[in-house]
């Protein structure tokens, strides 16, 4: 198949919105959503600032089968305030994730995958979005001990602020080439640091230290796959079935500790610099 | 922001509901349910304000000749262009039509 | 060499606390110790600034790099000592904390990975019957604080203005939601999740208690029986509590929403087939 044809046939993950890319990820038919936008779960905060608010508050919480296990999906739509996240919104994936966890202590094998399209908490809802991000960090530590949860960042907003931190602690972690998982932006690096630290119009740098590809290249995502449904559902599906790891990525503080001060610190890293510091001595 | 709200004559009720669009830049989201029978509500909520008339226009174009089903509307516009509002709309009547969600 | 522009309230407290309590680590910007607290040992944790950190970016006591590895280490190693202890030791996490690094390396080397350590190993600790408090006694700012305090049992607070919680600092939040900064604390004024007093977010209902302290910056004999009699109350509370995760934030009349989402959630969660 030629480029051109591939590029055609391609069911670009990243064009869905988030209720589409949760549908795309569950069984056919299987697809239920929760605390959905007829609920109007309109944010007070947002409201109460003359701002438009989106009736789920930007996330999808949907149940489901994938590959026949129960699957909850916890969508972010990037698209509604850069993904933000407000107290209705870390409410709806922190709630989910408890009631999977309660699932699992009930006998009932519920995992959770989540698709992480933010740039963190939503400034106009400031502590109320920080305390529901730990929230959601709480649940994932708590459900990830029976069953993996599995964080997605497919862009093009990518995954910063406080939910990098929560991407950090899933069991497996997939990114695209195109999406960029860091802990804070570009522009807040540039504006706290200074250009000469990080420039934000340097989008080579940007995608070369946090992109997808570096970052699995790096061991810190488990997967980057192409933007296309199918063959982020599969990646997805095959890590269920690896089941939880032995070890979490945010367990191994000592590898990285170690790993740490091996790092040449009087100099800004290169992107190899950062793969050779992590991945040497690995199989 | 601003509000605005408008009823229409229509047909029997919408038979199911459905939600399209999401409220990005340059995007809108419509919530479409089930009406009361002969009559069609919208709410819009838009964060750019003034355009009163231009609404009121698409949506008479859209509603005003009464032969869609029922339905109760809800808009929450980001600053969408007439095309992509009409379209949206229509989108939502489709796939209500289409069987939607289950209410 | 730049003075620190931070002055340290948590290695403060952390030494008036603990008595002084020798560091179990060789660390220098996070300090772990042993010392009592309702005459049961307990381990105390504290970051403080390090102007000689190897991350430049990392050098006024911000969670960095380092940092959020050795907060994941020393509460990890907790866990594994009372691993087969029938009483699990309080761990009581001194919060001060500016915010995180900001800095090449720290994106390029996954800040985010090593706070989501550090988050990640309290919360274990928590589930695993450790006692945990965060004592803010400072700054408890975004990332940092998610890491180094937010998945505590209870939050206690002293009631001071160099006391605060929040996900951004006014200048930068200025000037991402496109505003100044008078206008960003008009709006806090009416909307008490923006605020940055400790009275505006004792208001959500995520603290246990806010302590009125007579000298923040010297405290007295009274103030130190105040504080460790808090932590005491903190400490038996959890202990008459049946449950280990964070449900007791969401009792505050500003957090309705939070409530009625779960409700919601757990209604439909079945499928009504």
């Amino acid at each position: 198949m030629t480029d051109i044809d591939k590029l055609l046939q391609r069911d670009s993950f990243i064009e869905r919105n988030a209720r589409s890319r949760a549908q795309a990820l569950l069984d056919p038919g299987t697809f239920r959503e929760l605390a959905g936008p007829f609920e109007r779960l309109y944010s007070p905060w947002l409201a109460m600032q003359q701002l438009v608010t989106q009736a789920d508050d930007g996330v999808v919480v949907a149940k489901g089968l994938l590959e026949g296990a129960p699957t909850v999906v916890l969508a972010i739509e990037g698209g509604f305030q850069g993904g933000s996240m407000g107290e209705i919104g870390t409410a709806k994936i922190a709630g989910a994730l408890e009631l999977a966890a309660r699932d699992n202590r009930r006998g009932i094998p519920t995992q959770a995958v989540i698709l992480f399209e933010t740039g963190g908490v939503r400034l106009q809802e400031a502590n109320l979005g920080l305390a529901g991000i730990a929230e959601i960090q709480s649940a994932i530590v708590d459900l990830r001990r029976y069953r993996p949860v599995i964080g997605v960042s497919a862009g093009t907003v990518g995954c910063y602020g406080g939910m990098s931190i929560a991407a950090g602690l899933c069991s497996w972690l997939v990114l695209t080439r195109e999406a960029r998982l860091g802990l804070n932006g570009p522009q807040v690096i540039e504006q706290e640091a200074g250009v000469a630290e990080f420039d934000a119009r340097n989008r080579a740098l940007i995608w070369g230290l946090t992109g997808g590809a570096q970052r699995a290249a790096s061991g810190l995502a488990d997967a980057c796959v192409d933007d296309d449904s199918a063959a982020i559902r599969a990646t997805v599906a095959g890590l269920f079935a690896r089941g939880v790891p032995a070890q979490h990525r945010s367990e191994r503080a000592a590898d990285y500790l170690a790993a740490l001060a091996q790092a040449d610190t009087a100099v800004q890293p290169a992107a190899a610099d950062v793969r050779t510091v992590y991945m040497k001595g690995e199989a | 922001m601003e509000k605005l709200e408008y009823t229409f004559a229509a047909g029997q009720p919408a038979p199911g509901r459905a939600v399209t669009g999401v409220v990005a830049s340059g995007d809108l989201e419509v919530l479409l349910e089930p009406g009361q029978a002969g009559s069609t509500t919208v709410a819009v909520q838009t964060s750019v304000d003034g355009y009163g008339a231009n609404w009121t226009a698409l949506l008479e174009r859209v509603l005003g000749p009464g032969t869609l089903p029922a339905a109760r509307i809800e808009i929450n516009d980001n600053g969408a262009t007439p095309g992509v509002v009409r379209m949206r709309i229509e989108q939502a009547f489709e796939e209500q039509a289409n069987g939607g969600q289950r209410p | 060499m730049m003075a620190s522009t931070h002055t340290s309230r948590g290695a403060m407290w952390l030494r008036l606390l603990t008595g002084g309590a020798p560091a179990l680590h060789d660390w220098p910007s996070v300090r772990v110790c042993d010392a009592p607290l309702n005459g049961q040992t307990a381990r105390w944790i504290a970051v403080v600034p390090d102007p000689d950190n190897r991350f430049p970016r990392a050098r006024n006591g911000e969670v960095g790099l380092v940092e959020g590895w050795q907060l994941a280490q020393a509460v990890q190693e907790t866990i594994a000592q009372d691993r087969d202890a029938p009483v699990k030791r309080p761990i009581v996490a001194v919060i001060d904390v500016p915010s995180q690094a900001y800095g090449r390396r720290e994106e390029a080397f996954g800040i985010h990975q090593a706070l989501a350590g550090a988050a990640g190993a309290y919360a274990q600790a928590r589930l695993a019957g450790h006692p945990v408090i965060g004592l803010i006694v400072g700054l408890a700012m975004s990332g940092a604080f998610l890491a180094h305090g937010y998945q505590a049992n209870r939050l206690i607070a002293l009631d001071d203005p160099g006391v605060m919680v929040h996900a951004m600092g006014k200048a930068s939040a200025a000037r991402v939601t496109l505003r100044t900064v008078e206008a960003l604390e008009k709006l806090a004024e009416k909307v008490p999740p923006m605020a940055y007093d400790i009275r505006n977010f004792a208001s959500l209902g995520i603290l246990s208690q806010v302590l009125q302290l007579t000298n923040l910056a010297l405290p007295d004999e009274q103030d130190l029986a105040l504080v460790h009699g808090a932590l005491e109350t903190a400490l038996q509370d959890i202990l008459e509590d049946r449950e280990r995760n964070l449900t007791g934030r969401l009792q505050g009349q500003h957090r309705a929403a939070s409530r009625r989402v779960r409700q919601l959630l757990e209604t439909q969660w079945e499928a009504a087939d």
